[in-house]
């Protein structure tokens, strides 16, 4: 099975994303330049963390004007699983594949720490190996990842249950302590109405292996790969 | 013909001397050109003239050293193949007038210093130091440096993964901005600054050169006054985003074999890249400065070589291979510009438009730069300051008061607030993380694991600068030792006063040899560094800091251990003895305001003792942690293994032999060198302790980890038992309570 890992030439977590899924997962990875106009056939899409153009403007704001985002926008219409982490989240904000906005952090500072998120929803392509209600160590590194939409939007998205990561204790409580950056409703992660493209502020690809504080993350990519399994079979029969 | 006024002279910070010495050196009046590049290239920032003579007496080989002094960085050999490319810069003088574009850009040219050499930088540390928090303008210094080297870092992808954080009164006006990176490089594909091969193409690529920085070499070979915020165009901005397409493309095209050496342009920018490359190629550079990308309209030659924009790099190109390096950089939309040649005759040729504007031998600008062995004198301020007479000081305030306040100094105070704010984990390879002690990368690709440390004490300096110096090297190389690395190599980063006074010149040359004598007693070599000098204002010189950037070897990465306690039940063992000295100590400054007496003895044999001791109990899985004793003693020590664990503990530690109303805080506040508090299975123990008396190191059983509290008793007195949580709230809240509204006020 192939990742596609998407580098935008201010993309820096891009080689952490590649390790995860290569030497951790144990699954094929693929750097693809963001000048490219092909997937190289990949199976999973993920858009890194990092500074894709600078991002001196808004971030992720340019990014959506590079040609392999025009490829990204057909995958996931294909319903293709799409993961943004991070900046990644952010580009697939400005590019419209998910809806809202992000802020300034509360704190108006970087903040880089772990946190706990619970998984709200398993019916994603990057949930689904995780009990509901699960609650993930996963460190979180931004400036900007205070989640912001307007009221009706943040209505609609939690009605048609796209909200697929939010801010909790440890135990799972959603409280306003929990919740790093001031995020509406401690939302941490989303889903598409089609719910394949998901992105999330916090670093999974960070959190796959004990020897650098936490593997709660590897779950993630572990769904993506059963996903496209289940995908496959059903598509055989 | 031209001619220069002595008024110029003076301005461009040449003094007659030397002016008389360039016309002999030409043979002629220099061009303005000319006399600008001499300026730059024999300011102290880039000849290091009051300093050279020093320096060569430090140990600069090893069996591991694959690049000492005077390339882009030093470079050991880390096993399977592999280097480790480091070094530390200051970029202090900038810090203090604009913090965060002077911070973030000395991040920015450490940066490059390292990717020069083809190494991949992994990490980042710094050393800082500041006046007291209580001043609004230290405030505002501190939370710019901070935001600085976050913006940066974080941008570019390297994560900080460790440092230091100090504070005096004397680097009010002139804070301390040392950062360190380490990369990764195959050892066989190291490369160098150098021009060779007559006919190679000299290219230019990065940001455009603009009027920014010019003279920024000069400004930082002065002192400050009143004045030196109108500095402030001397500063450069930084553009993280560039430097990270000039590092990837770099990085690119020396996998292609096509070029011949590169430099960054940093200090003197053009200048200085030109004519060091051509230096250590043994060839002459010409270039046409008027084909250098600019940013403005109407620059002179002049103004051209001594920009300092950042994010500029100069490379030589073998012949034939320019399309393919072109490639490469338009890949990353940056634009290579062929901007001369590589020539025979050892000399740095400068053309505007085809006419020459500077010709300048190589030489004269490098090795045959002044060289001073200036004056020194005793300070007339230390056979005062040495001395200390605690009786006249009174009775001391009780243990637990003492334990409180020390937990509340912001030196010793958690730094989360500020670690925080950087990136350390990006990378993906960040092992033990910034603020508790040492920082530990490992190394993907292979089963090794790095250690890094900043260390320096300007107290201790200031008290005994031969014997400071040397608890620095001591003190950053225990450090690394505590996760269980040997320590390999070192970076220095030299922070003085005006050399041009005995008495700084003075401390400068007594911490070199302190630096020297620790190195080699230690076995570590001084693979490069910096200097940085006249680090005054309005005459007032900052502590005398040498700062140690310490590199250690950990061959297990899967044996590193950290500070903190690990397990209910664990025994606590104290290796190294202390001798009550509260000499240069926090206690001093914090309690009583002093900095006085005599740094502690170090004992260099026990303290290499001590350090292989370490690294074999963290290899054999014997400690299971491990924290140095340093800035507020044992207590503080002892709390800090505690915190972030939830466990507290419980010891009797033994008494030392001083004046009777001072034994107590001297035992558990004092700053003795080469002790260690660790941690060890309790059933083994008896086996860790027989290993250190063999080994000729002091170790006591001491406690016992657990419990909700620390309790220390001496004597079979309880001197301090607080509650893990209380102590932890005071010690976790210091740094953020000055910038922080406390949560929920408006």
């Amino acid at each position: 099975m192939k990742f596609a890992v998407v580098v935008f030439p201010g993309s820096n977590c891009d080689h952490d994303a590649y390790h995860a899924v290569k030497h951790v997962l144990g699954q094929d990875a693929v750097f693809v330049w963001h000048k490219e106009t092909s997937l190289s056939g990949a199976d999973v899409v993920i858009l890194p963390g990092g500074f894709a153009h600078g991002d001196y403007l808004r971030t992720g704001a340019i990014a959506r004007f590079s040609p392999i985002m025009q490829e990204v926008r057909r995958f996931a219409d294909a319903r293709g699983p799409v993961l943004g982490i991070c900046n990644g989240f952010q580009v697939l904000l400005e590019a419209g594949l998910l809806p809202g906005a992000m802020l300034r952090n509360r704190s108006v500072r970087f903040q880089c720490e772990h946190v706990f998120v619970k998984v709200e929803q398993t019916d994603t392509p990057f949930t689904l190996g995780c009990r509901p209600g699960q609650v993930l160590k996963i460190p979180i590194a931004h400036g900007e990842g205070n989640y912001y939409a307007e009221p009706a939007v943040v209505e609609r998205l939690e009605r048609n249950r796209q909200v697929i990561f939010r801010y909790t204790t440890a135990a799972g409580a959603v409280t306003a302590e929990a919740n790093p950056n001031g995020s509406v409703n401690n939302i941490a992660g989303l889903c598409s109405e089609a719910r394949n493209v998901v992105g999330l502020m916090p670093h999974p690809e960070r959190a796959c292996e004990l020897a650098i504080g936490s593997a709660d993350g590897l779950v993630v990519l572990e769904s993506a790969v059963a996903s496209v399994t289940q995908r496959a079979v059903a598509a055989a029969r | 013909m031209n001619t220069i006024s002595d008024e110029l002279v003076q301005q461009h910070g040449l003094s007659h001397d030397e002016y008389a010495r360039i016309l002999e050196m030409l043979g002629r009046v220099p061009t303005a050109t000319e006399l600008g590049i001499f300026s730059v290239m024999w300011s102290e920032h880039c000849s290091y003239k009051s300093s050279r003579v020093h320096l060569r007496t430090l140990p600069t080989a090893g069996k591991r050293v694959l690049q000492g002094p005077g390339e882009n960085a030093g470079a050991v050999d880390i096993g399977e193949g592999l280097a480790a490319v480091f070094k530390i810069e200051s970029h202090n003088h900038p810090s203090f007038i604009e913090p965060y574009q002077g911070a973030a850009t000395g991040v920015g040219g450490i940066i490059r210093d390292i990717f020069t050499m083809g190494a991949r930088p992994i990490a980042l540390l710094n050393s800082l130091r500041f006046g007291p928090l209580d001043d609004p303008l230290v405030r505002r210094t501190f939370a710019g440096v901070v935001a600085g080297i976050a913006g940066y870092g974080n941008s570019i992808g390297i994560p900080t993964v460790g440092g230091e954080i100090g504070f005096d009164d004397s680097y009010t006006g002139n804070p301390l901005v040392n950062v360190f990176c380490l990369g990764i490089a195959r050892a066989d594909e190291i490369v160098k600054g150098v021009a060779s091969g007559v006919g190679n193409a000299v290219y230019y690529v990065g940001a455009k050169t603009g009027r920014d920085g010019i003279h920024g070499a000069t400004m930082a070979s002065a002192e400050f006054d009143d004045k030196s915020a109108d500095k402030r165009p001397a500063v450069q901005v930084g553009d993280p985003f560039m430097e990270k397409l000039l590092l990837e493309a770099c990085l690119e095209v020396m996998r292609t074999g096509a070029l011949v050496g590169i430099q960054d342009m940093g200090a003197a920018g053009l200048t200085c890249s030109t004519c060091e490359m051509g230096s250590r190629g043994g060839a002459g550079v010409t270039i046409d400065v008027s084909l250098v990308p600019q940013r403005e309209a109407g620059m002179t030659p002049y103004e051209i070589m001594l920009s300092e924009s950042q994010e500029r790099m100069l490379l030589v190109v073998r012949r034939g291979h320019e399309a393919e390096v072109e490639r490469i950089f338009e890949k990353w939309d940056l634009h290579a510009v062929h901007i001369g040649e590589v020539t025979s005759g050892g000399r740095l040729c400068v053309k505007h438009h085809g006419e020459v504007v500077a010709d300048i031998p190589n030489a004269a600008l490098t090795d045959e730069a002044p060289v001073y062995r200036r004056p020194m004198a005793e300070p007339a301020y230390l056979a005062g300051a040495r001395q200390l007479s605690l009786a006249a000081l009174g009775p001391p305030p009780p243990a637990r008061e003492v334990f409180r306040r020390l937990l509340a100094s912001p030196a010793v105070a958690s730094k989360q607030w500020v670690y925080r704010q950087y990136d350390h984990m990006v990378r993906t390879n960040t092992l033990v993380v910034p603020g508790m002690g040492a920082g530990v990368v490992r190394v993907k690709g292979t089963t090794r694991a790095l250690a890094m440390s900043v260390d320096g004490n300007g107290r201790f300096v200031h008290l005994d600068p031969f014997l400071g110096a040397q608890l620095a090297v001591a003190e950053a190389a225990r450090n690394v030792a505590c996760t269980g690395a040997q320590p390999i190599g070192a970076t220095n980063c030299l922070n003085f006063g005006n050399p041009e006074r005995p008495d700084i010149m003075w401390q400068f040359a007594r911490a070199v040899e302190g630096i020297g004598a620790a190195c080699r007693a230690l076995d570590i070599p001084i693979t490069g560094g910096n200097v940085s000098l006249y680090n005054e204002t309005d005459g007032r010189a900052v502590l005398p800091t040498p700062v140690l950037g310490m590199v250690g070897l950990i061959e297990d990465a899967a044996t590193v251990v950290r500070r903190a306690f690990r397990g209910e039940g664990d025994a606590i063992v104290l290796l190294g003895a202390g001798r009550g000295e509260l000499g240069g100590s926090e206690y001093l400054k914090v309690v009583h305001g002093l900095v006085r007496g005599t740094p502690p003895v170090l004992d260099l044999e026990l303290e290499a003792a001590l350090q292989r001791l370490l690294v074999a109990g963290v290899a054999a899985g014997l400690i299971r942690s491990a924290h140095d004793c340093a800035e507020g003693g044992l207590a503080v020590t002892l709390a800090e293994c505690c915190f972030n664990t939830g466990l507290g503990a419980s010891v009797e530690v033994p008494s030392v032999d001083v004046e009777t109303a001072f034994a107590s805080v001297a035992t558990l506040f004092g700053e003795s060198a080469s002790r260690v508090v660790v941690s060890v299975q309790a059933d083994r123990t008896a086996e860790l302790v027989a290993a250190a008396q063999a080994g000729g190191v002091p170790a006591a059983a001491i406690g016992r980890v657990g419990g909700e509290r620390i309790r220390i008793a001496m004597a079979g007195q309880i001197a301090i038992d607080e509650p893990l949580a209380e102590a932890e709230d005071i010690w976790s809240r210091v740094i953020g309570g000055y910038f922080d509204r406390p949560r929920g006020a408006a």
